[in-house]
């Protein structure tokens, strides 16, 4: 039972970086219908953002998440007004092809610019470790868990209590009556790409904490994993995509925990398909009808 | 019935043997050196790849992800067979194994799966191909992450009469009447059921050539380029498809083609410059993409019979 409890503690770490990833795909795919391959590497970005910022500018935890959750929003907003709102009217899989190669672009851009080799990502937290009835919590665990807190009940505020929110929810809904209604909608996929990629910022500092290592590469599989998970939860509904993020988390540290580990990217993807084939449109999604 | 041999299919006899002839003829005179030589193989594994891809996203309009997976079970039933039994033998065993365990793979992943659409069904197939990996990965046969080294039993011959055959399947597929219900698939899939035709059985049809031309990829491959490991049929892999798909045009088996051969040719011209390749093949998807979204030729294809017919119009035009 203590490796299950032990394991639920680091599942929940883990799934606190997918949910913050797998919120900026839940939210780009709610309003324009992209799955943005590239947010795995914003969020691969985010960790190098983090590494620069504690390296050269010395900076503790917090002035480092938000330097990177700042930059990755300007990166954000950029790629999109580069290289998606052209696509706005085009068909779906050219849209996903243009994200491709952003992902491509990033990736190559970020090995050509930092080396393709791993780099340590420097402490900033003390590695104190809490011993409570015998499940070993470090303190690192705690911080990715709070600031995720903090940053889901921000966000939920932003989107259920602001304008800008209420004009995201419009958007998500139907973008040509929300437009009629006034809403600037380019600028508020704009700032739904902006808040996705910040969280995305946060999740790389956070990982690169949590593992203490950072590559050119390491976006792709948490990339992949967080779409699941937002897949999981219903694509387009912000607390899914919570939900959807701490159960693949916990899943697969339970997994490896029982000594699956080389198996543990399997059980995610067999998830998937079960979930795809029983409720298509997510554990928290509405069936919608097919209208002719 | 019209005559197998009527004057386009002539034509296109006289264009492959010609073509065949020529390339061999370059390569034995040593004119084409062994550098470009592994470029043209590799050019001819995409064709096969894309052109079944194309199949099942452009014809039948079923986006797919998991083709590496695909892929990956040809490469390995004609490597180990090829470890096994050894020769060509071997290889043609290995094929035929692969072509049915992808039957059977095909069959399991799209009966559930077809009923989902667009990203949904992107994302459960591409949860398919990399369960295949996962597996083959864990396997003791196919020697885990490590992977194969095996002969070269494959010669240009081979891959040539193969490229050729994967084209004449999935061409006269898409003028059948299975071809043309899978295109009607494509446009409208309520007005397609509608109209009487059985979507789930030719989503399925599509779906399981579609990965049997794979495993014929992927046995090629093994076959040809020595070394074989779960490391190469990522996501990415399928990626890559997709890419040369989209950016001949999905729907056009010509510009599947094409843009294989003009990729193909890209990536080797850039290999020189390492890093600064994949800049640059991101940033030409994304251009390509802002610029011509429907891809090279949309979903035109090249035909001699259609270019008899201009030339025939031109006459009359001018007498």
């Amino acid at each position: 039972m203590t490796v299950f409890f032990q394991q639920l503690i680091n599942g929940l770490s883990l799934g606190s970086i997918y949910a913050l990833i797998a919120l900026g795909y839940t939210m780009v795919y709610g309003i324009i219908k992209l799955i943005n391959f590239a947010h795995g590497d914003i969020y691969m970005l985010g960790a190098y953002f983090g590494f620069l910022a504690i390296t050269y500018l010395h900076v503790g935890f917090f002035p480092a998440i938000l330097i990177s959750m700042a930059l990755c929003a300007i990166l954000g907003v950029v790629i999109e007004r580069i290289a998606y709102k052209p696509l706005r009217n085009a068909t779906r899989i050219a849209a996903l092809i243009t994200a491709i190669g952003v992902s491509y672009f990033l990736e190559a851009g970020t090995q050509q610019v930092m080396g393709t080799s791993v780099r340590a990502f420097p402490q900033v937290l003390n590695n104190q470790v809490f011993n409570i009835a015998g499940l070993r919590i470090t303190e690192q665990q705690i911080y990715i868990f709070v600031t995720t807190i903090v940053l889901m009940l921000i966000l939920q505020f932003i989107v259920k209590k602001t304008k800008i929110g209420r004009a995201m929810r419009a958007v998500s809904t139907d973008s040509d009556a929300a437009r009629l209604m006034g809403i600037n909608v380019d600028a508020t996929i704009s700032i739904t790409f902006a808040i996705g990629s910040a969280l995305a910022g946060a999740a790389g500092v956070l990982v690169g904490i949590y593992y203490s290592s950072i590559n050119p590469l390491m976006g792709m599989l948490p990339g992949i994993k967080a779409f699941i998970a937002a897949v999981f939860g219903g694509i387009g509904i912000i607390p899914g995509a919570m939900f959807g993020g701490f159960f693949i988390g916990i899943c697969e540290a339970i997994v490896s925990g029982y000594g699956g580990s080389l198996f543990k990217d399997a059980v995610v993807y067999i998830i998937l398909i079960v979930i795809l084939v029983i409720k298509p449109a997510g554990l928290l999604g509405k069936n919608v009808k097919e209208k002719v | 019935m019209k005559k197998m041999l009527n004057k386009a299919n002539l034509y296109w006899l006289l264009f492959c043997v010609g073509g065949y002839a020529l390339l061999m003829g370059l390569m034995s005179a040593g004119i084409i050196d062994a550098v470009n030589q592994t470029v043209i193989q590799t050019i001819i594994v995409n064709i096969i790849l894309a052109i079944s891809l194309n199949l099942i996203i452009g014809i039948t309009g079923q986006f797919s992800l998991g083709h590496a997976g695909f892929m990956c079970v040809g490469a390995y039933s004609a490597g180990v067979m090829l470890k096994q039994i050894g020769g060509l033998n071997g290889f043609f065993i290995g094929i035929l194994i692969g072509m049915v365990i992808n039957a059977v793979l095909a069959l399991i992943v799209a009966i559930p799966t077809l009923r989902l659409k667009g990203d949904y069904l992107a994302i459960a197939t591409l949860g398919f191909g990399e369960i295949i990996r996962i597996i083959v990965l864990n396997m003791d046969i196919t020697n885990g992450a490590a992977g194969l080294v095996l002969p070269r039993v494959v010669d240009f011959t081979i891959l040539f009469v193969f490229m050729v055959v994967a084209l004449l399947i999935v061409v006269n597929f898409t003028r059948s009447a299975a071809g043309r219900a899978c295109i009607s698939i494509r446009e409208d899939e309520i007005a397609s059921e509608a109209m009487g035709i059985n979507t789930t059985k030719y989503k399925v049809i599509a779906f399981v050539i579609g990965a049997l031309i794979a495993s014929w990829a992927g046995a090629l491959y093994a076959g040809n380029f020595y070394v074989i490991n779960p490391g190469m049929f990522t996501y990415s892999k399928s990626i890559d498809i997709l890419v040369i798909v989209v950016f001949g045009g999905m729907g056009s088996m010509t510009g599947s083609v094409i843009s294989a051969v003009v990729l193909g040719f890209i990536n080797s011209f850039l290999q020189s410059f390492s890093n600064m390749r994949m800049i640059i093949y991101g940033l030409a998807l994304v251009m390509i993409m802002v610029f011509r979204p429907s891809g090279l030729l949309g979903t035109r294809e090249f035909k001699f019979s259609s270019l008899f017919k201009r030339f025939t119009k031109k006459k009359e035009a001018s007498q």
